[in-house]
């Protein structure tokens, strides 16, 4: 007669089994840190760099352009007519730490940077942070053609910034970047050898591979009441990201010529806010080379 | 603790009534605890995908997923973590997650069903059929998954492969990107699993 208990209890013990709570019982485990990822499509947002760095392995390949003033109307076509370019290389040499060089054509400068993601954001922290520290040699005047002579120290400058970023949603990214430049050799009458900015900066994705972006460069110690040829301004871009597949196209609109900091922060002589705007590109290419896990 | 009871009360003289009083309760013991012997959990394997498409080939592997298959009901539940596929180049890997798979709202894929047509006391390979949900990208389909299991000393296999239409899980790809992707993948499942 006993055995008539015992059969609902068979049946009770059975229904513990069911689906549902198999696939419950595995969603409890514990997931580990979650990191954030693509907080922006590439290193750089618009004139600035992003916290992004190139994973173990990878080979970015910017090329950048800048054309003329947009409000040079018709007759330049709309500035299309002249160009500056700057070539740039970037390399992972592990997810965190990349090397990059460039050269651009402004001033015939080469700049050399490393870049180290120190911070990363996940379920346990709330945001990216990454280290930049670069330098910059201008090449433009040749000593044999320059009136007066020039040397190395002359030509160097350096840099050093903080990237600070919180990927908000899967569309909404922003950013904070202090930045300091130092310029070995500058008119001290009228600028700076000690340079400092801050960087806002963010994205929004419209559609999954493209994204607005804007850029807002922030001068904090900026001389006031400069002679005409020194006046200088904050760099302003905007820019939309369309990315396929291995390529990012970024489409820029901003006031400097500057493809690398010691230019958009102490060399931008063109002003947003009264129509001095350049249309330009930067379009970047990733290349697996190795360190495939 | 009631087991040892039960049984070391089998050996005190003074019950002689076994049929009557204890039988039941052992069995009731006996059935729960081949019942949890019977409950096993994946502990290794891989769950791979794969894409055949004109510019190129694409493969992901994933070690990460989890599973437990209950041999007695047949009952079988998995999880996979979509950002645990991990692929060789890995912009790829993060457009798959960014872009397709949207693993930052989605973060896993799940089976849940019944495995039908398995013995426990079978030997060799075993053809069976899994009937159940499937959600990938946040859409759950009901499926017929074929497979094969194998009993082994102390371990189950279990070996499955199918094809998954992208869009019957509202994955899009870009129209820019369409010839970089085919729009079914091949999903090869294969676990060991031992009892809990």
């Amino acid at each position: 007669m006993r055995m008539f208990y015992v059969f609902p209890a068979l049946v009770i013990n059975m229904m513990a089994f069911a689906q549902d709570d198999l696939l419950n019982e595995l969603n409890k485990e514990e997931q580990g840190t979650q990191y954030a990822f693509a907080t922006f499509k590439g290193t750089r947002i618009v004139n600035g760099q992003s916290v992004e760095t190139k994973r173990k392995g990878e080979l970015e390949f910017i090329f950048s352009h800048r054309f003329g003033l947009i409000n040079e109307g018709a007759y330049a076509l709309w500035g299309l007519d002249e160009s500056v370019t700057r070539l740039g290389l970037e390399y992972g040499i592990s997810d965190r730490f990349g090397l990059g060089i460039g050269r651009t054509s402004v001033d015939k400068t080469f700049d050399g940077y490393f870049r180290y993601k120190a911070l990363r954001q996940s379920n346990k922290f709330p945001l990216t942070v990454t280290a930049l520290g670069s330098v910059y040699y201008k090449t433009y005047p040749r000593n044999s053609e320059s009136p007066y002579p020039i040397s190395t120290e002359d030509r160097l400058a350096y840099g050093a910034q903080l990237m600070i970023a919180r990927k908000f949603s899967p569309k909404l990214s922003l950013q904070l970047n202090p930045m300091f430049i130092h310029r070995n050799t500058v008119d001290q009458d009228v600028e700076n050898n000690d340079d400092l900015a801050l960087g806002f900066a963010g994205r929004y994705k419209i559609t999954k591979s493209v994204a607005l972006s804007g850029e807002y460069i922030f001068r904090l110690n900026a001389k006031e009441n400069q002679p005409p040829d020194y006046v200088r301004y904050d760099a302003v871009g905007i820019g939309i990201d369309i990315e396929t597949g291995g390529h990012v196209f970024q489409l820029v609109f901003t006031n400097t010529l500057g493809m690398f900091e010691r230019y958009t922060i102490t060399e931008t002589y063109e002003d947003f806010g009264a129509g001095d705007i350049h249309f330009g590109f930067n379009i970047t290419r990733t290349f697996q080379l190795g360190g495939k896990r | 603790m009631t087991v040892l009871l039960k049984i070391s009360s089998m050996t005190n003289p003074h019950y002689n009534s076994f049929t009557n009083r204890l039988l039941p309760g052992v069995l009731c013991i006996f059935i729960s605890v081949t019942g949890y012997a019977q409950k096993y959990t994946a502990v290794e394997g891989v769950i791979t995908f794969f894409s055949a498409a004109t510019l190129e080939d694409i493969k992901a592997d994933n070690r990460k997923a989890a599973s437990v298959f209950n041999a007695a009901t047949g009952d079988i539940a998995f999880s996979i973590p979509i950002n645990q596929f991990q692929f060789e180049k890995k912009l790829m890997q993060e457009h798959f997650n960014e872009k397709y798979l949207e693993s930052e709202k989605y973060p896993k894929s799940t089976f849940s069903g019944k495995v039908e047509g398995f013995s426990l006391n079978a030997q060799g390979v075993q053809q069976v059929m899994a009937k159940g949900k499937l959600t990938i990208h946040g859409v759950t389909r009901d499926v017929e998954i074929p497979g094969t299991i194998e009993v082994q000393t102390g371990s189950l296999k279990m070996q499955s492969k199918f094809m998954v239409k992208l869009e019957d899980y509202s994955v899009k790809i870009p129209k820019l990107m369409w010839q970089n992707i085919a729009e079914q993948v091949e999903v090869t499942v294969d676990l060991t699993y031992k009892p809990q």
